[in-house]
């Protein structure tokens, strides 16, 4: 469980968000929403540990793993690896034949969970969207995380590819009681699938039903 | 040819320069550092006529130079260092710098040439033995650095996300580099050492798809360029690192050629 209490931060004087209060249960597919600049992405650094807080507390009730799929990637055409070398990159270093063994049935799971076994040998650079969003996820999955942010990781595919890269998490999620925390703009994912719904407003942070989540809520100045 | 002396002295300290060029080479090419390594070549080429005008050797002064900028460039964030322009000028400042310092030396323009040209007569077998010292060491370096630097330098954005210490990992990656400059323009000259650092890498790409592969695909490209230049230069005595360029420039165009006719087929 993640749990938040009156989580504020702020850059210099600049307030970003005061007085966050949120329970996050293990197995929850939770969705963070809100307009561009209200503190998402800030909010998923501080849960990460790569920015500090300003004041309130954070606790995790047991060391949480944190696996994370940003938006961004810069992996372009010439791109070398192949899928699974890509998702190799997360592996620590070993020189134990044993070990290594067990990393080979651990990347081979992966790539299965992810549905890319049959995928694993196509450069990175020369995967279409989904694809290349389901290498990312396997990646992130690698070293057996409890909690997977997901960070507008469907913003630029095809509605289709979309629903396939959530119907997969959703599997992952149901299979291995994982924590989703998925940053979007888009509410029709947010309905079909999450359960829970953070709706950054006015500097805080309000849960609304997942019913009631509208196209409203991403514009600026709602 | 391996009568000479001379000869085998080039011969050991080309293999040792191919070998770290070679590797060090995937990684430049992976964290987008041509540009930047074509710089630091040329701030070399300065360091060397300095180390001649103070009366240290040029190798050192080489080390010197690259060093310090390489930590300079670590220190700015990793965007600000890949300013094309900002890295345009200060390489020309440098090259400035690198004409000034052998016109205030008192030494003859033949030195001037072995620095930027390079030269396989010019390497007695204490330099060789700086040279191999100076490769093992980058070597060793990248033996530790294996894994977190794979990441970083494959995935940056992942290996962020992931917790790893990416600027700590860039400054150990740039005082390789700075080395690998230094020691492979002792042969090659400073005006092309970035043609082993950058094109064997380059090559790679376009055929392998692994790390371990792309390595010794890179590996043996540059030991292919620098042993085949040795030959042809001894047999003809045109200039080594001519026949380098050549080599891994005609590499590099197959390797770009097949990569296509792999996408068609």
């Amino acid at each position: 469980m993640i749990e938040a209490k009156d989580l504020t931060k702020r850059f210099g004087q600049q307030l970003v968000f005061e007085n966050l209060n949120f329970k996050i249960n293990d197995g929850d597919f939770i969705s963070l929403i809100g307009p561009n600049g209200s503190g998402k992405t800030t909010l998923v650094k501080i849960l990460m540990g790569l920015e500090k807080k300003t004041s309130g507390e954070l606790s995790f009730t047991k060391k949480q793993t944190i696996g994370y799929v940003p938006q961004f990637r810069n992996i372009d055409m010439d791109y070398p690896l192949d899928i699974e070398q890509f998702v190799r990159l997360n592996l620590k270093f070993t020189l134990s034949p044993s070990k290594r063994h067990e990393d080979d049935e651990l990347i081979k799971n992966i790539l299965q969970e992810t549905k890319l076994t049959e995928l694993k040998n196509r450069p990175l650079g020369l995967a279409s969207g989904g694809e290349k969003q389901k290498a990312y996820l396997a990646q992130a999955l690698l070293n057996d995380p409890k909690v997977l942010i997901l960070d507008e990781a469907t913003a630029s595919l095809d509605v289709e590819v979309k629903m396939q890269l959530m119907d997969l998490v959703q599997e992952l999620n149901q299979k291995y009681n994982l924590t989703v925390i998925f940053i979007t703009h888009d509410y029709e994912l947010t309905k079909k699938y999450t359960s829970r719904a953070l709706f950054f407003k006015n500097k805080t942070i309000e849960e609304v039903h997942v019913n009631d989540v509208s196209e409203a809520m991403f514009e600026m100045g709602s | 040819m391996f009568g000479y002396e001379f000869m085998r002295e080039a011969f050991i300290a080309s293999t040792f320069i191919a070998i770290t060029a070679g590797l060090v080479g995937v990684f430049v090419v992976s964290r987008n550092m041509s540009f930047l390594s074509h710089t630091l070549s040329e701030i070399g080429f300065a360091g060397a006529s300095f180390g001649i005008l103070v009366g240290i050797s040029p190798l050192a002064g080489m080390i010197l130079f690259t060093l310090v900028s390489s930590i300079a460039v670590g220190s700015l964030s990793s965007e600000s260092s890949r300013r094309e322009a900002s890295i345009s000028a200060i390489s020309s400042l440098f090259i400035g710098l690198g004409i000034l310092f052998l016109s205030l030396s008192s030494e003859s323009s033949s030195y001037a040439t072995n620095i930027l040209f390079g030269s396989i007569v010019g390497i007695s077998s204490k330099e060789v033995n700086q040279l191999m010292i100076l490769a093992l060491f980058v070597i060793f370096v990248f033996i530790i650095f294996y894994k977190p630097l794979s990441f970083d330098s494959f995935d940056h954005i992942g290996a962020r996300a992931a917790g790893l210490k990416t600027r700590l990992l860039s400054i150990a990656f740039l005082v390789t580099l700075a080395l690998s400059v230094s020691i492979g323009a002792q042969i090659v000259g400073s005006l092309l050492v970035f043609v082993l650092l950058t094109l064997p890498g380059a090559t790679a790409k376009y055929v392998v798809h692994t790390v371990p592969k792309l390595i010794m695909v890179s590996v043996g490209l540059s030991l292919a360029g620098v042993w085949l230049g040795l030959y042809l230069a001894f047999v003809t005595n045109w200039p080594v690192t001519f026949f380098i360029s050549a080599f891994e420039v005609i590499a590099y165009f197959l390797g770009l050629g097949y990569k296509n006719w792999k996408l068609n087929h």
